[in-house]
């Protein structure tokens, strides 16, 4: 099966960026398998194949990272993608912002907004997807703001615990894998 | 379902500045019952005494998730083989987790930084101070390029690269800095949004 990254970067077998991956396998290996438990997993459970997709999408949208964003919009039908872009443009922003506990670090705090989705985007897509992308934006541009209440709007729609386990993976991981590919292009553009 | 609610976790103390003490960490949602644990779930924990983690007892609510989230970590963090050392693989961890604000994952990997490199004070200092310490050449590199890669619009470029080449970082290294800058963003955001930190009784 393609390694993701490796698509997504444009990584040749026999590359030098191939032989640095090499030497860590088990970071590669099981970057892919986070990728292939999160998208292809033996069970959905709770969260289907296209509100995986749809909120990976938007991440990927919110990151402005366009060969990943293209890879996840790809496995989305027509007129959710078109619904999805819509609110990453209201959607975008700087981060990380957000609160600290009251202290001598809320000298630092920072405010931002709190994003909400867009009339036409909850109609087109449905209350748990649209309580998803709120929670999304939070954890993508101030996740320091997360509090209880954050993950009680998600149970007010439909998710349960499992489903927010899963979907707050799905977010965090992407984070990640968005950040190692947009890294490792630089890093391979100046090899 | 019982499990579908948030808790509110027990009378504790929040951290209010970023430390190198040990802290506790309390979920919002409901972790799995070691009793009802699979043979599945444990496999996910990698650890065995990770069972005792309220943390991970959640995150095994999606057990193939948490498998290869934790060996993905381990192999950039622990593999020893050529690269970052580990002190600076831990720093990268440490700036990223000032700049997103996880006061958990800074103490840490803080922790983690001081007793690899024996550099208490520049550890403390990035703490103190945030991202903007004074430290030294190479580990302000290793700062920059971490904050710029975290930061939203990300921003790391030929520039960063280069910075790190001129401290002496090779290529492997760059990668692992890159690895573990990009490991805090996804560990970062699920400690802090399951659950809060607490200092632990003296």
């Amino acid at each position: 099966m393609t390694d993701v990254i490796d698509s997504l970067v444009g990584i040749a077998p026999g590359s030098r960026l191939d032989a640095i991956r090499a030497q860590r396998i088990e970071a590669r290996k099981h970057a892919q398998a986070s990728y292939t438990s999160l998208f292809e997993p033996k069970e959905l459970g709770g969260v289907s194949a296209d509100e995986r997709h749809a909120i990976a999408a938007f991440v990927a949208g919110l990151h402005g990272e366009a060969r990943t964003d293209a890879f996840y919009a790809a496995k989305l039908p027509a007129n959710l993608r078109t619904a999805i872009a819509a609110e990453v443009a209201t959607a975008r922003t700087k981060g990380p912002y957000g609160h600290y506990p009251k202290g001598p670090l809320s000298v630092e705090d920072a405010p931002g907004p709190t994003w909400k989705v867009s009339d036409a985007g909850r109609t087109a897509l449905g209350t748990r997807v649209s309580a998803a992308f709120e929670h999304t934006h939070m954890l993508v541009f101030h996740p320091r703001d997360a509090s209880a209440p954050s993950l009680q709007s998600l149970l007010d729609a439909g998710w349960s615990t499992n489903d927010i386990v899963t979907i707050s993976q799905l977010v965090s991981f992407l984070s990640y894998q968005i950040r190692v590919v947009s890294g490792l292009t630089v890093l391979a553009s100046t090899l | 379902m019982s499990t579908d609610k948030t808790l509110t976790p027990p009378p504790h103390t929040e951290p209010v500045v970023f430390t190198r003490d040990m802290l506790d960490w309390l979920p919002w949602l409901e972790p799995m019952a070691e009793a009802d644990m699979t043979e599945h779930h444990i496999r996910s924990l990698v650890d065995a005494a990770r069972v005792k983690s309220p943390y991970f007892r959640l995150l095994a609510r999606d057990p193939d998730v948490l498998e290869a989230r934790t060996r993905t970590d381990k192999d950039i963090f622990y593999n020893p083989e050529a690269g970052l050392p580990r002190a600076e693989r831990e720093l990268a961890a440490a700036a990223t987790s000032r700049l997103n604000g996880c006061i958990y994952c800074a103490s840490v990997h803080a922790r983690f930084a001081a007793t690899y490199s024996k550099r208490v004070d520049d550890v403390q200092r990035l703490l103190d101070e945030g991202v903007d310490a004074k430290l030294d050449e190479r580990w302000e590199a290793i700062v920059a390029a971490s904050v710029a890669l975290t930061a939203l619009p990300m921003t790391f470029g030929k520039e960063h690269v280069e910075r790190l080449r001129t401290v002496g970082l090779d290529d492997a290294a760059i990668a692992d800095l890159i690895g573990a800058a990009s490991f805090f963003n996804w560990a970062n955001r699920l400690m802090l949004s399951l659950g809060v930190p607490a200092t632990q009784a003296k």
